[in-house]
């Protein structure tokens, strides 16, 4: 007999048994380690999938705020590009001014110094003149520049017009019938008495002159009172006759010029 | 020589004995135990396991997917018997290159008993699938002159796994046994190699023809169309 029932059995029951053993400690746990890769792999999946879906947003954000940086940093640019130009124009405004402003200091202080110049060779001139004329005087009449001068005052004083005369004897009266006479060089009392009768000659008054000597003048004698002035100095004379050449330059600049030009 | 494993007896007393197919299946099914739990204790659910968990995850989901391929969408409640069916078919044919080793598919009580297990495996996943109704009246599709034949198919397809199995395994071993007696060396290993290729087939067959029987009882189709 090829089958044994009793083995038959046996071979069932341990058949039986071996099912429910491969599946305690083969089947089971393998299929749950399967799961639990699939599960794990598909939360890696998903949580890759998420990473993607932030990584995008982060880079659609970081375009964004790059696009708004660069707009933002172009509006600042044009800002500054117009603040700066703006700025340019005014310090070129500035600068333009200023130095406007130190050209004309600069043409003042010119001519404050071509007067001052002036002046001084005015004083020059005038002082050689003065120096000329007395040698000259001295030489051809023996005769003294200051008493010269004296002379002409008070010969200017005699032909003194009404006008003027008036005029000043109307100051000679505020000032209660003093005057000043001021005069460069020192008067001598014969000189000082000449213009003493001279004046109240002159002004039918008896005038009380009081003399002093000034170095503002280089030659000349001036006779003063409450702002009235009656002159003989070499300023005056000097001034008119600056006044005449001017005055001829002017209206005459071409004929001097050929004369000029004729002079050998 | 013995024809049958059953023949070589360690103990008996009475009917009850301990024979060599008995001990040899209780190692074998040793083997098998101790073998899944030894690497199934220290599993891995990440990307890195070892060699031993590949092996035998390919073994199951390859099972799983055989199941599949035959018509059963849901091979889980079907995976531990016809899973264990191919298991233990598969590691006794392996077991004919042992020395002083009978595979216990060689003893006829053997595979009469796994033949029995599926001739009793299939009215009851029939029944859970279809209900009692269902399934009997599935005896007499498509007419009730049907229900003799397919009593008879029902029968003649579990004696026709039994001695299939039987006569492969029993035929590899006698004949290794034969032509180690008579021949050279070369010759048996070059048979042995071929027993094991067609031991492994056995297997599948065995566990495809099960599958088979298991899918077309739990379907709406006549259990005995398939045979």
């Amino acid at each position: 007999m090829l089958i044994d029932w009793f083995t038959v059995l046996a071979q069932t029951v341990n058949f039986l048994i071996l099912v429910w053993l491969l599946k305690r400690y083969l089947y089971q746990p393998i299929l749950d380690a399967i799961d639990a890769r699939e599960q794990r792999i598909a939360s890696e999946l998903a949580d890759a999938a998420e990473k993607q879906q932030l990584a995008g947003q982060a880079r659609d954000d970081y375009q964004q705020k790059n696009s708004e940086f660069e707009q933002q940093r172009d509006a600042l640019l044009r800002q500054a590009t117009a603040a700066a130009e703006t700025e340019r124009q005014r310090l070129l405004a500035q600068v333009r001014t200023a130095a406007e402003d130190l050209a004309r200091k600069n043409q003042l202080s010119v001519k404050r110094e071509q007067h001052l110049q002036s002046q001084k060779l005015s004083r020059l001139v005038q002082t050689q003149v003065m120096t000329i004329t007395r040698k000259t005087l001295t030489v051809l009449a023996n005769q003294a520049l200051e008493s010269a001068i004296v002379a002409v005052f008070v010969k200017q004083l005699g032909q003194l017009q009404d006008e003027a005369k008036s005029s000043f004897k109307q100051s000679l009266f505020k000032a209660k019938n003093s005057a000043l006479v001021r005069s460069a060089f020192a008067l001598q009392d014969t000189e000082q008495s000449m213009i003493q009768q001279a004046v109240n000659h002159c002004f039918s008054a008896q005038v009380q002159l009081r003399f002093v000597t000034s170095d503002q003048s280089i030659a000349g004698i001036e006779l003063s009172a409450e702002g009235q002035l009656i002159a003989w100095t070499i300023e005056s004379c000097l001034d008119a006759l600056e006044k005449h050449i001017a005055d001829r330059l002017a209206s005459s600049a071409p004929v001097s010029l050929t004369a000029q030009e004729t002079t050998p | 020589m013995e024809l049958s494993p059953d023949q070589i007896i360690f103990w008996q007393l009475g009917i009850a004995k301990i024979n060599a197919t008995i001990a040899y299946t209780w190692a074998l099914m040793l083997i098998l135990v101790v073998g899944s739990h030894l690497i199934t204790r220290r599993l891995s659910a990440t990307m890195q396991r070892s060699r031993w968990q590949n092996l035998l995850e390919i073994i199951v989901t390859s099972l799983e997917q055989q199941i599949r391929d035959v018509g059963l969408q849901n091979p889980m409640p079907y995976l531990g018997f016809l899973g264990t069916l191919f298991i233990f078919v598969a590691a006794a044919s392996l077991t004919t290159i042992l020395p002083f080793y009978e595979p216990p598919t060689a003893s006829l009580s053997t595979t009469a008993a796994l033949a029995i297990c599926v001739f009793i495996a299939v009215p009851i996943f029939g029944v859970q699938q279809q209900g009692v109704a269902g399934y009997l009246k599935s005896y007499t599709q498509p007419t009730l002159l049907m229900l003799p034949f397919n009593l008879i198919s029902e029968l003649s397809r579990t004696l026709a796994l039994a001695i299939r199995l039987f006569g492969n395994m029993m035929s590899g071993s006698m004949i290794i046994a034969i032509l180690v007696s008579i021949t050279p060396f070369i010759f048996p290993i070059v048979m042995t190699l071929l027993g094991l290729l067609t031991g492994i087939v056995q297997a599948y067959i065995f566990f495809i023809l099960a599958a088979v029987y298991i899918a077309a009882a739990t379907s709406s189709s006549s259990p005995a169309s398939i045979n």
